[in-house]
């Protein structure tokens, strides 16, 4: 990429003044007459069986227009699905609504629809549904063991699909190995929690035949597909529109019930039908992300060379799969080399039915499991061997020279330096004089803890051969008669600030002002294709794709320039917006008035289409693997458990910059959802599937007060894999964040012998653990 | 999150608002700032036929003194609560606590009385109301009482207020002299409750200790005043003796909640320590000078 002035710059994001003045539209704020709304009832139970459903009393409330059930619907709407090649994977049928049988609390049982919000719900308090409650089993190592309920009895078990990896001379590894290191590690479920819940609006016009759907989601374009396949409607008469989308993380690149369901409803009574989810449902049905418990097991020389890895995991799947349920725990296989050079590394996955809300794709999605194996591991090692933390990592690193490094689960490096990044963090963070610190404290009976994590991900997805519904992205540019600029789109911002960065790519390439160019996504009639934002890609493989519009865009202003100029192309300057003649710098047009040109259509070369505009899709040779060091301190309070971050500091590369603010943002927020899941976050079922942390008054979020001052600062290796150089950034800081966290609070409590806590680290675990063993002062710091 | 049908009545006077009460019996509830009545009602798990607003009926809220008391309306906030100058002078433990309860648009709604009459068991008002010995002005259709804090509640979610009673005012004592004051809490993470918090209140003549109020919330079902602490330091010299005795007997008598947040150990053991520390944190509050150990 040439020199720029936007790209780089921290230009405010333009998506703000409407956001924080109230004048966005979400899918609530869109009102269209004759709508009908939906309340859903949901199960109460975590597994029972439906005997009979009664409906008369509700349909006869004034202002009730159908009740259905799932057994009416299940012939008309296709089943919700899921993505995966793997083999063994066991499907169950997912139906929108139950039939027969509920396998979780709060899956759709019953859909009341009626004139307005309040008589829909009303409505559900009329309905009777006699359940038969047939046992049920919430945990995946319970679920597993001989004589748990058998959740779908199409299966002898609750084995939902397995998968391994196995690369290396793991037994050798073993073997050689002058220590084994052992350690069993929990990822407790998350609820991913957007500010705006889900929510659904759905118009059928019967004489176009169009169906149009509103929906709060990541993935306009694959949901077009998946409902048009669900509604067995012609792809072509189908329409998804992804309005304002307050945050996602994850949680709505899927394809869930209630968009087939109120699609179909919109068919069946020709009028708008809404549906807007509420806390408890989004708590309840919304997927959770993480649910793995694993053992974990490293093999290491005597000078602290890691020689292989083996991870052993159960996946707590849930009742049923979503969209990409099968496909999250792989991703934490991939990465299980973390920032190492392991030469061994098997993982197998078992991927177990449970009477839950199903896992899926939450920020980070199977690569902060696999840093927290690591960086766990690698903490653990190094405490075994007697070694710093720091050692450890730097012994372990592969060098920038090596790469593109290739790991033993089949992934290559595209590019890094992480020593580098470390080095940074640690200078910035005064490691050693913190560690002096640590020392003195300790003697005054105060528990100081410094936690690292040496992280890397992957990024930018993806190479299409490695993705389950296509990788590359859509883009296009489009200089309009009057010199304004239109930026189309495949990805679906809904939080990432892209408005804003793409319009900064596009105001470089083509010399014209940010407030010329407006960035317009989320509509598929709109933007003929794409695919969508989730796993950092968007800008890494949407922002190429936009690049390589503009750049055509730039070369065919160029050779109308030069038409009409009568000048070689070659022979023809471009500089802020402006063609000018070699030596003649007063010959000139402007990408504006050579839009015109293009528009007016008739001194264009011979054979040339009208009009300046151009499309690109991008197909990404590879993954881009961003990396960091994240360095937290706390001071742990034994007697109460209390944690308290007292510094803060990440060093990130996500290669090449395009807005420091939004990289900055990203990293923040990432940081504090990857601190939510260290310390507090945790969503829970009792024994027999009961949710119990159905609220924002049980579920515990982090909340501005919860975070510590954060020191960011960055390296820039870019990448290879895009001109950009772009790597991507939108989970990085959930990524690297939890491990430093926990290998800090693990850190402090050394002296009480402590080597591991499962998260989150409440103050009663922590309490617990300090109660075992009488401090050993006299050890100092490690 | 859509309650079920319900009538709403906004009565401009204490007579019409029992009134009410009285003619519609358990389908009632009164509603003053609404954080705690409005969640369960929009869960359903409270379905109330008729909803009387409180909000109109003048003369129910503010802080004045009288005499040696100081009066505080039922509806007055905890934001009033917490920046009221005369009771950051003469009640000081009142702002602290009110200062520590959920957020700012909870502060700014919820008021005393319907934090009182809720009775939620980790509620974070009751335990200062406690320490401080203050009395409640309950008004019913035919006579009114007044009663105090610690008669007042008298189990999960339960006090002795009658259906047709309401809470009016709360009266506490102006402090004087040397005292110190003192309220601490671990707050449970999502909701900002109490898993415990302990409110202390102490007065001082001559290093001693001449008076003592020690309110526990979170740990049981209800709040309550630890007698037994309280006894134990009555009267007391304060010294090293004093502020380094230990607080085990707090939760004497009390079966501790037990949830998904904090055990019942757990929270009997973070009782103790608040307790200590509370008491320690008032007795420095108070301006003891300690002799150097």
């Amino acid at each position: 990429m040439p020199v720029s002035k936007m790209v780089g710059a921290k230009v405010k994001r333009r998506e703000d003044p409407r956001l924080i003045s109230g004048l966005a539209h979400y899918v609530d704020d869109i009102i269209l007459p004759n709508t009908l709304h939906v309340a859903i009832l949901r199960s109460p139970y975590a597994h029972a069986r439906i005997k009979s459903i009664e409906t008369d009393a509700a349909l006869k409330q004034p202002g009730v227009v159908a009740v259905i059930t799932g057994a009416e619907i299940r012939d008309k709407i296709g089943l919700i699905p899921v993505a995966s090649d793997n083999p063994s994977l066991r499907v169950p049928k997912h139906y929108v609504l139950a039939v027969d049988k509920v396998c979780y609390v709060g899956e759709g049982v019953v859909a009341a629809v009626a004139e307005d919000r309040y008589a829909a719900r009303d409505a559900l308090d009329l309905i009777r549904v006699d359940y038969e409650p047939l046992p049920a089993v919430s945990d995946p190592e319970k679920a597993l063991a001989a004589g748990s309920p058998v959740i779908h009895s199409e299966w002898p078990d609750n084995v939902a699909f397995r998968w391994s990896l196995k690369q290396g001379n793991l037994a050798g590894a073993f073997k050689e190995a002058h220590k084994v290191v052992r350690q069993r590690l929990v990822h407790q479920r998350l609820a991913p929690i957007a500010i705006e819940p889900r929510g659904v609006l759905a118009r059928y016009l019967p004489g176009e035949k169009e169906l149009t759907l509103w929906s709060s989601t990541q993935i306009p374009h694959l949901l077009k597909t998946q409902l048009s396949l669900m509604l067995k409607l012609p792809e072509n008469h189908v329409r998804v529109i992804a309005p304002e989308v307050g945050g996602g993380f994850g949680s709505k690149l899927n394809v869930y019930a209630e968009e087939g369901l109120i699609g179909y409803l919109a068919l069946k009574l020709n009028r708008p039908v809404k549906w807007i989810e509420g806390r408890r449902e989004n708590i309840q049905t919304t997927i959770h992300g993480r649910g793995q418990v694993g053992e974990a097991e490293v093999a290491v020389k005597k000078d602290g060379t890691i020689l292989g890895l083996q991870y052993k995991v159960i996946a707590d799947i849930g009742a049923y799969h979503q969209l990409l349920t099968p496909g999250i725990p792989p991703l934490t296989g991939l990465m299980l080399s973390g920032s190492y050079k392991i030469p061994a590394i098997a993982m197998e996955i078992t991927g177990v039915f449970t009477n839950k809300m199903a896992t899926d794709a939450y920020r980070g999605a199977g690569r902060p499991e696999a840093t927290y194996v690591v960086e766990r591991m690698m903490d653990r090692v190094a405490q075994e061997l007697g070694m710093m933390p720091v050692e450890i990592r730097k012994k372990n690193f592969p060098k920038p020279k090596e790469f593109p490094f290739k790991t033993a689960t089949g992934l290559a490096y595209d590019s890094g330096n992480y020593q580098a990044a470390l080095d940074k963090a640690l200078k910035l963070a005064g490691y050693e004089k913190l560690r002096r610190e640590q020392k003195k404290l300790r003697s005054q009976g105060r528990y100081l803890g410094i936690g690292l994590s040496t992280y890397v991900e992957i990024c930018a997805m993806g190479p299409s051969a490695a993705m389950p519904a296509g990788g590359w992205e859509y883009g296009a540019v489009r200089v309009e008669p009057t010199g304004k600029v239109t930026v189309l789109t495949g990805v679906s911002p809904h939080g990432q600030g892209q408005e804003t960065s793409f319009a900064q790519i596009v105001a470089d390439q083509l010399g014209v002002d940010l407030d010329d160019i407006t960035v317009i996504h989320g509509d598929t009639s709109v933007v003929p294709s794409g695919i969508g934002t989730f796993g950092s890609r968007a800008t890494a493989v949407g922002g190429t794709a936009i690049y390589q519009a503009a750049e055509k865009v730039k070369e065919k202003a160029r050779e109308i320039a030069a038409h009409l100029f009568e000048a070689d192309p070659e022979d023809l300057n471009f500089s802020e917006g402006r063609f000018s003649v070699k030596g003649v710098p007063k010959k000139g047009l402007t990408i504006q008035q050579i839009a015109l040109e293009a528009h007016m259509a008739r001194k264009l070369p011979k054979k040339m289409e009208p009009g300046l505009s151009a499309t690109s899709v991008f197909e990404p040779s590879n993954f881009t693997f961003p990396f960091g060091t994240h360095i937290c301190v706390v001071e742990v309070e034994p007697q109460t458990g209390r944690v308290e971050i007292k510094k803060y500091v990440a060093v990130d590369d996500c290669g090449r910059v395009i807005n420091p603010l939004l990289v900055d943002g990203q990293i923040q927020g990432g940081i504090a959802q990857g601190l939510g899941q260290a310390l507090f976050e945790e969503v829970v079922y009792d024994e027999n599937g009961q949710l119990l942390t159905s609220s924002l008054m049980d579920y515990a979020l982090p909340r501005a007060v919860d975070l510590p001052h954060l020191d960011l600062a960055r390296t820039e290796t870019p990448t290879p894999v895009n001109p950009l150089g772009v790597k991507g950034v939108g989970e990085a800081g959930t990524i690297g964040s939890t491990p430093a966290i926990v290998n800090a609070v693990v850190d402090a409590l050394v002296p009480f012998g402590v080597t591991h806590i499962d998260m989150p680290l409440k103050p009663e675990k922590i309490w617990r653990l300090c109660q075992t063993k009488e401090p050993a002062q006299a050890r100092g710091g490690r | 999150m859509i309650p079920a049908p319900f009538d709403y009545v906004r009565p401009t006077t204490l007579d019409e608002a029992i009134r009410l009460l009285a003619a519609n019996g358990d389908e009632a509830k009164l509603l003053a700032g609404g954080h705690s009545l409005l969640p369960l009602v929009k869960l359903r798990l409270a379905n109330p036929k008729i909803l009387i607003d409180l909000s109109r009926i003048s003369g129910l809220s503010g802080i004045r003194q009288e005499g040696d008391q100081i009066i505080i309306g039922a509806l007055t906030t905890h934001y009033e609560i917490e920046s009221s100058e005369l009771l950051k002078q003469a009640c000081p433990l009142l702002p602290e606590t009110a200062r520590m309860i959920g957020d700012v648009q909870v502060r700014n709604r919820g008021t005393i009385g319907g934090s009182l009459a809720h009775a939620d068991p980790a509620a974070d008002l009751p335990a200062a109301i406690l320490a401080l010995g203050a009395e409640l002005r309950l008004t019913g259709s035919d006579d009114e009482r007044w009663i105090k804090g610690e008669d007042f509640f008298l189990d999960l979610m339960t006090t002795v207020l009658k259906p047709t009673e309401i809470i009016t005012e709360i009266r506490v004592p102006v402090l004087s002299g040397r005292f110190g004051t003192a309220y601490l809490k671990m707050p449970q993470k999502a909701s900002g409750f109490a898993i415990v918090g302990v409110a202390v209140w102490i007065k001082v003549e001559d290093k001693a200790c001449t008076a003592i109020g020690v309110g526990v919330t979170g740990l049981g079902a209800k709040p309550f005043r630890a007698k037994e602490v309280e006894k134990k330091l009555w009267g007391k010299r304060i010294d090293h003796t004093f502020i380094d005795a230990d607080a085990s007997h707090v939760d004497h008598g009390i079966d501790p909640l037990d949830d998904i947040h904090a055990s019942a150990p757990f929270r009997a053991h973070l009782a103790r320590v608040y307790t200590h520390r509370a008491i320690q944190e008032a007795v420095k509050r108070a301006g003891v000078s300690m002799p150097s150990r």
